[in-house]
């Protein structure tokens, strides 16, 4: 649904972010976008979106070419930025300015969405905190009834009520005809929700695997000694917290944050696993 | 539900499947939350849910009826002691020897606790 090949992208001319980056989104899938600050994780989801433009390179979202910004494609994509630019106006008038853009939106599913994530009605978009900000344009995004959700650091701002909101509306927002992908740092809040990870480093895709990929070919436990199957481990209090080779078919639950730091960390070591 | 650190997300949910069997919550030929029902409740991806039905399926426990849903099988309750009693000989057997060995504690000792367990455990009073 989405093929992004040899895309060369940067903010001047003489230092690319991304060098010659390929992949591949396929509906069905919520994929988390890890990345180091700088990595260049926003700016791929604004190439995605057609909000910047590529040097060279081919980017395909459902057949359209983004940064043409057709409304054919424009009414499929409900994009979710870090930071947030409401009128100064009521939710009433917001949805009535916006809604008319997307001719399946649900204004049933948007009245749901916003009692669950307890947003009043009445105030100004402008005057609402962070927080209820964010709520409320997941929300709008949501009835949108896109097929490509972007969502950019989505769990900044919401509170630990509203978090676990967010993951119940996440897990049934994604259908079969749905791309969804979510840049983040907290990796803990989207843990369960993610099935595919894709990290990116030095200016390209370090790794692009499903869990279930991830968890087949590496192993990850807690270990009492360091031994030289370790990929990469991190001293925990009951010994090491440790990334191995899956030897014995065990069924591990993966541990984001470690596999990210193993990534960043040493990615030669890991590529001849997933190759 | 909490999820436990070290075991993949899609086993602890089949765990949960299985003691909601064996507990008699669910009960042969009923059908099973959907898909996307457990995921919401669970807070996780719904592929990772249709792992678990799909392991569920293999081992006799769910049936899968196309076009309404899983059902849970009618020798669920004996597929489900099968399953876990593998999985419990396998791994938590070890761990609980092995502290058994360390801290020194008897048989004798182990099947008072253990007498006294089920009495305040599972008979009503």
């Amino acid at each position: 649904m989405i093929q992004i090949d040899n895309l060369n992208f940067g903010y001047k001319k003489d230092k690319l972010l991304f060098n010659n980056m390929s992949m591949k989104l396929s509906p069905g899938h919520i994929y988390g976008l890890l990345g180091k600050n700088g990595a260049g994780k926003s700016s791929l989801l604004k190439n995605m979106a057609g909000l910047v433009y590529a040097q060279s390179g081919s980017l395909s979202v459902m057949g359209f070419d983004p940064a043409k910004r057709q409304p054919g494609l424009l009414a499929q994509i409900c994009f979710i930025p870090e930071e947030l630019y409401l009128p100064s106006v009521k939710i009433d008038s917001y949805v009535k300015a916006n809604a008319p853009f997307y001719k399946d939106f649900d204004h049933a599913y948007l009245s749901t969405l916003l009692a669950e994530f307890d947003i009043p009605a009445n105030n100004k978009l402008v005057n609402m905190s962070y927080g209820q900000k964010k709520k409320f344009v997941i929300a709008f995004g949501l009835a949108t009834q896109a097929k490509f959700i972007i969502m950019d650091e989505p769990t900044n701002g919401l509170d630990i009520p509203s978090k676990a909101q967010f993951r119940k509306i996440m897990a049934s927002a994604l259908t079969e005809e749905r791309v969804i992908i979510i840049s983040t740092h907290q990796v803990r809040d989207l843990d369960n929700l993610i099935d595919t990870i894709i990290i990116l480093d030095d200016s390209k895709v370090a790794l692009h695997a499903s869990i279930d990929q991830i968890t087949d070919k590496l192993c990850f436990k807690n270990i009492r000694n360091l031994d030289e199957t370790v990929i990469y481990s991190e001293p925990s209090l009951s010994g090491y917290n440790a990334l191995l080779p899956n030897y014995h078919q065990e069924d591990s639950r993966l541990d984001i944050e470690l596999l990210f730091n193993a990534v960043i960390t040493d990615k030669e070591k890991l590529k001849p696993i997933f190759n | 539900m909490e999820f436990r650190d070290n075991k993949a997300i899609y086993l602890q949910i089949a765990e949960y499947v299985c003691e909601h069997i064996l507990l008699g919550k669910w009960k042969a030929d009923e059908k099973v939350p959907s898909v996307r029902e457990l995921a919401v409740e669970l807070e996780v991806n719904p592929n990772t849910v249709m792992r678990t039905y799909e392991l569920l399926q293999n081992k006799d426990i769910l049936s899968n009826k196309r076009g309404i849903g899983f059902f849970i099988a009618e020798q669920a309750v004996k597929n489900v002691k099968n399953y876990r009693k593998v999985q419990f000989m396998d791994e938590e057997l070890p761990v609980f020897f092995r502290s058994l060995y360390l801290l020194e504690i008897g048989f004798e000792e182990l099947q008072n606790r253990y007498q006294s367990f089920v009495k305040e455990t599972f008979t009503n009073p």
